[in-house]
C-alpha cells in the first residue's frame, strides 16, 4: 500500500507542474533552426500554430480587457484567487465524461470560480478576517481540493485522462478548433458586455457609494464582473494555466495604467498589450523545444510593463527623473538671476553688468561654477555676456524672471511674518523653497492681501507689477537710484 | 465513481498507521505537523500586517531562487538552496516596494506582477536547463522531499544514533527556531504588527522588522517548498492563522491554536490521503479547511451559526420584550 501511494504520489504536487511545463510547449519539434522555426511559424502552415496563435491572441484581450476593472478597482488579487479556485471545477468537468470535453470543464470552472469569489465575499462579511486573508484562504483551500481531486484522476486506470495535468501550466499546443471557437465566444461577450454597460462598469469602479447612491445594482455589476473574469480565465487556462493565469489579467493592464488616465484608452491598451504578450509568447515558444507557452506569455507581459514602467511619457520612471532634473536646472537658474539682481541691488542699479567676480562673492561659489551659470542663463536668453567673459547683462527676459523670482520671495517672507506671526528671522527658509513655484494668481493674492506693501520684514523694497513689466533696471536720478518698489 | 472513492476501510485507514506502519506514517504526519506549524506561526503575523498575500508572493518565487541555486552551484546542497530562497524572498520584497512606490501600480497589482513574473522565470529556467548535462534539475528536483517520500531519506546519524529522516530534521530545526525567534523579539513584533506608529517612536526599526519577517518568511517556505510545494504553502501559511483568528483575540492564545490546528490537519490529511489515495500535502489542507470551516460555522462567540440563532431567534424576543 505504500507502493501505491507513492506511485500516485509521484504523479502528482509539484511533480504535475513541473511536467505539464516541461512539455507544454507548441508542437512537437525536433532541434531546428531558430530561424527556420521563425519562418514555419510566420507562414502559418501548421494548423496547430494558427489555433495557438489565435488563441492567445483571443486569450490575451479578454484577459487585458476584463484585468483593466481588477486593477483600477484595487482588485488585483482576486483575479489570483479566481484563477487558482477554478482548479477543482476543472476537475469535475473532466470527470462528466472522463474526458477534455471544453464545454463541460467551462461550466465546471466557471462554477468552482463564481463559488470561491462568493466564499471570499462572505468570509470578508462574517468574520473578523480581512480581505487579504480571506482571498489567500480561498485560493489556498480550493487549490487544495484542486490538487486532490486531479491527483486522484490520475491514478484512475480507465479513461483518457491525459491532459487534465495541463491545466495547472498550459500547453497552447493542446488548443484545438473547439477551444478556439469558445474563446473567440467568450471574448466577443466580453467586448459586447463591457461595451453595452461601459457606465455602469465605470461608475462602479470609480466611485461605488455614488453609484450606490445613483441606484446603480452595484452588486449585482460586482458579479457581473466576476462572472466575466471566471470566463476569461477559463479560456486562458488552457495556454496559460492555473498558476499563471493572474499574470495575463494584472500585468497587461497595469502597464496600461501607467500610461494613460482614462478609462477607455486604458481598456483598449490593456487588450492591445494582451495581444502582444499572448502573441509573443506564443512566438517564442515556438522558437525552440523546451519552451513553455504560458511562462513566457508572462514574461512578455512582464517586459511590456517594464517599458512602460521605465519610459511611460507622464508617470514613467525615466519622465519623472527628467521632470525632476529640469525642474533642478531652471531653479538653479533661478537662483543665478536673483544673485544678479541682488549685486545690483547692492549698489543701487548703478552700472548695469555684473562681473563674475562679484557674482560667486554673492553666490559664495567658485569663478569657474558662476561661469557655467552665467552661460546657462545666456543659453536660455536670460543675460548677454560681456565679450571676454568676464561680466553679465542681464536681458529683459532675464530682468522680468530675476523681478518675479525676488518678488515672490520677499511677499512670501512678508505674508509669512504678517499673517501666519512666524519670526522675520524664520522666513527666509521657506521663502527660498517657494519662490520657484509661486504662481502668478496667488502672488497676486498675497499681494493684495498684505496691501500692496512695499517693504519686505528686512525693509528691504518688494518690486511691484509695474517693476516686473518694465524688463529693465530702474531709471537712476541725481540722487541715485529711485529703485524697485517704490512705486514712482 | 466507485474508482474515484475507494472504499472506506476503517482498519486500513484508521488502524494500521499507527500501528504496523508507524515508522513510515508516523515520519509523514511529523513533518506536516512541523511544517504546517513553522508556516502558521510566521503566518499569523502576516495575517495581522494584511500581507497574508506577500505570503503568498514569497511563496511563489523561491522557485527561481532555487533554480538559480542549483544552476550556480551545480549541487542541490542545503546551503545553497537557502541562500538562494532567501535571496529571491528579498528581491520579490523589494521588487513589490520598488513598483508601488515608483509608479502609481497599487500594492496588490505590484504583488501580482512580481511573483507571477518571478514564477515564470523559475519554470523556464528549469525547462531551459533540464535535461542538459551537468545540472541535475528536472521535475525530481523540485519534488525532491515530496513529504510522502520523507521516510525514505537518508537518516541523520549522530554519534551512531539516528534522529529521523534528514528532512524533519531539517524541519524541526527550522520549526524551533522559528519559534524561538518569535518569544525573542515577540515585543518588537507585536508592536510593529499592530500599531508602525507606536513601534517607530519605541525606537523598533519597522521597516527592519518587515524585512527580517520576509527573509525568516523565504526560509521557512523554502523548507515546507520541498514537502508541499510552491501553492499549497500558501494554504500552510494563511490556515492555522486565520482559524486560530477566528476562535481567539489574544495573540499568545493565537499562536497556540495554530500549534493545535497544524497537529490536528496532519493527522486528519494523513488518514484521507490514505482513503482516497491522493496527495498528503494536498489533504493536509483540505482537513485543515475543514477546521477553518467548523471554526467559522461553530465559532460559539461570532460564528455563522450564532449569528443565524441571534437574527432569527434571540434578537426577535428581545426586540419584542
Amino acid at each position: 500500500m505504500k507502493h501505491r501511494l507513492q506511485r500516485a504520489l509521484f504523479l502528482c504536487g509539484i511533480a504535475g507542474p513541473v511536467l505539464a511545463a516541461h512539455a507544454a510547449r507548441i508542437g512537437d519539434l525536433s532541434e531546428t533552426s531558430v530561424a527556420e522555426q521563425a519562418l514555419r511559424f510566420f507562414t502559418f502552415q501548421d494548423p496547430s500554430v494558427r489555433y495557438a496563435l489565435l488563441g492567445s491572441i483571443l486569450l490575451g484581450i479578454s484577459c487585458g480587457l476584463l484585468g483593466s476593472f481588477l486593477v483600477v478597482r484595487k482588485m488585483a488579487l482576486v483575479g489570483d484567487a479566481l484563477s487558482h479556485a477554478v482548479l477543482p471545477g476543472v476537475a469535475l468537468g473532466f470527470l462528466w465524461n472522463m474526458s477534455k470535453d471544453p464545454v463541460a470543464i467551462f461550466i465546471g470552472a466557471v462554477l468552482a470560480g463564481l463559488l470561491g469569489a462568493a466564499a471570499v465575499h462572505l468570509i470578508k462579511h462574517t468574520t473578523r478576517l480581512k480581505e487579504d486573508a480571506a482571498l489567500g484562504l480561498v485560493l489556498a483551500s480550493f487549490f487544495a481540493v484542486g490538487i486532490c481531486m486531479v491527483t486522484m484522476i490520475q491514478r484512475l486506470p480507465t479513461g483518457n485522462k491525459s491532459g487534465i495535468d495541463k491545466f495547472l501550466f498550459g500547453q497552447a499546443a493542446a488548443i484545438g478548433a473547439a477551444d478556439v471557437q469558445l474563446m473567440a465566444v467568450v471574448t466577443g461577450l466580453a467586448v459586447v458586455v463591457i461595451a453595452l454597460f461601459y457606465k455602469e462598469f465605470l461608475v462602479t469602479s470609480f466611485d461605488a457609494g455614488f453609484a450606490r447612491a445613483s441606484g446603480f445594482p452595484v452588486q449585482l455589476i460586482h458579479y457581473g464582473l466576476m462572472l466575466l473574469l471566471a470566463f476569461a480565465v477559463v479560456i486562458a487556462l488552457q495556454a496559460v494555466g492555473v498558476v499563471l493565469v493572474s499574470a495575463m489579467l494584472i500585468t497587461p493592464a497595469a502597464a496600461a495604467y501607467l500610461l494613460t488616465d482614462r478609462m477607455h484608452r486604458l481598456l483598449l491598451l490593456a487588450a492591445l498589450f494582451g495581444l502582444v504578450a499572448g502573441a509573443l509568447g506564443a512566438f517564442l515558444s515556438f522558437l525552440r523545444p523546451n519552451l513553455p507557452t504560458g511562462p513566457l506569455m508572462v514574461l512578455a507581459a512582464t517586459l511590456v510593463f517594464i517599458l512602460a514602467f521605465l519610459f511611460g511619457p507622464r508617470h514613467g520612471v525615466m519622465a519623472r527623473w527628467w521632470r525632476q532634473r529640469s525642474r533642478a536646472a531652471s531653479v538653479q537658474r533661478e537662483n543665478t538671476l536673483k544673485a544678479v539682481y541682488q549685486v545690483l541691488e547692492a549698489r543701487e542699479f548703478k552700472g548695469e553688468g555684473v562681473s563674475l567676480r562679484e557674482l560667486a562673492e554673492r553666490r559664495r561659489e567658485r569663478v569657474e561654477d558662476v561661469r557655467e551659470q552665467s552661460a546657462e542663463l545666456r543659453r536660455h536668453n536670460f543675460a548677454t555676456l560681456q565679450e571676454d567673459g568676464n561680466a553679465i547683462y542681464l536681458t529683459p527676459e532675464g530682468w522680468q524672471r530675476a523681478c518675479a523670482i525676488v518678488r515672490n520671495h520677499r511677499l512670501w517672507e512678508l505674508y509669512l511674518t504678517n499673517a501666519a506671526h512666524i519670526a522675520a528671522d524664520h522666513v527666509h527658509e521657506d521663502a527660498e523653497k517657494i519662490e520657484h513655484v509661486l504662481g502668478e494668481e496667488t502672488v497676486r493674492l498675497i499681494e493684495k492681501r498684505l496691501n500692496y506693501a512695499t517693504r519686505d520684514p528686512h525693509g528691504r523694497p518688494i518690486p511691484g507689477l509695474a517693476d516686473l513689466r518694465r524688463g529693465a533696471a530702474p531709471e537712476t536720478s541725481e540722487q541715485g537710484s529711485l529703485g524697485y518698489g517704490r512705486r514712482v | 465513481m466507485n474508482a474515484l472513492i475507494p472504499s472506506f476501510d476503517f482498519q486500513r485507514i484508521f488502524i494500521a498507521p499507527w500501528t504496523s506502519g508507524f515508522e513510515t506514517f508516523g515520519w509523514i504526519v511529523l513533518m506536516g505537523f512541523l511544517v504546517t506549524a513553522a508556516c502558521g506561526l510566521v503566518g499569523n503575523f502576516l495575517i495581522l500586517r494584511r500581507m497574508s498575500l506577500v505570503g503568498d508572493a514569497i511563496s511563489h518565487s523561491v522557485l527561481p531562487g532555487l533554480a538559480v541555486a542549483f544552476i550556480l552551484s551545480q549541487s542541490r546542497s542545503t546551503t545553497a538552496m537557502f541562500l538562494g530562497a532567501l535571496a529571491a524572498g528579498i528581491v520579490t520584497t523589494v521588487l513589490i516596494e520598488l513598483i508601488h512606490r515608483k509608479s502609481r501600480v497599487k500594492q496588490d497589482a505590484a504583488i501580482g506582477i512580481a511573483f507571477t513574473s518571478l514564477f515564470a522565470l523559475g519554470v523556464i529556467l528549469i525547462n531551459l536547463y533540464a535535461g542538459k548535462g551537468g545540472v541535475d534539475l528536472d521535475q525530481e528536483c523540485v519534488l525532491y522531499g515530496e513529504i510522502a517520500f520523507v521516510p525514505l531519506e537518508p537518516p541523520v546519524m549522530i554519534g551512531g544514533q539516528s534522529f529521523g529522516p534528514t528532512p524533519v530534521v531539517r524541519m524541526a530545526l527550522v520549526a524551533a527556531a522559528t519559534a524561538l525567534l518569535i518569544a525573542f523579539f515577540y515585543k518588537e513584533l507585536l508592536v510593529s504588527s499592530f500599531d508602525p506608529a507606536l513601534a517607530v517612536s519605541l525606537g523598533i526599526n519597522a521597516t527592519l522588522i518587515h524585512y527580517a519577517l520576509m527573509s525568516w518568511l523565504s526560509v521557512v517556505v523554502v523548507s515546507a517548498f520541498e514537502s508541499v510545494g510552491a501553492i499549497l504553502v500558501i494554504a500552510m501559511l494563511i490556515l492555522p492563522g486565520a482559524t486560530a483568528t477566528l476562535l481567539s483575540h489574544r495573540l499568545p492564545v493565537m499562536l497556540g491554536l495554530t500549534l493545535l490546528h497544524a497537529a490536528v490537519s496532519a493527522v486528519l490529511g494523513m488518514h484521507l490521503a490514505l482513503w482516497l489515495d491522493c496527495s498528503p500535502a494536498g489533504a493536509m489542507v483540505v482537513a485543515g479547511t475543514v477546521l477553518f470551516k467548523s471554526a467559522w460555522i461553530f465559532n460559539p462567540t461570532d460564528g455563522l451559526l450564532r449569528r443565524w440563532f441571534w437574527t432569527r431567534l434571540e434578537k426577535p424576543v428581545i426586540e419584542a420584550t
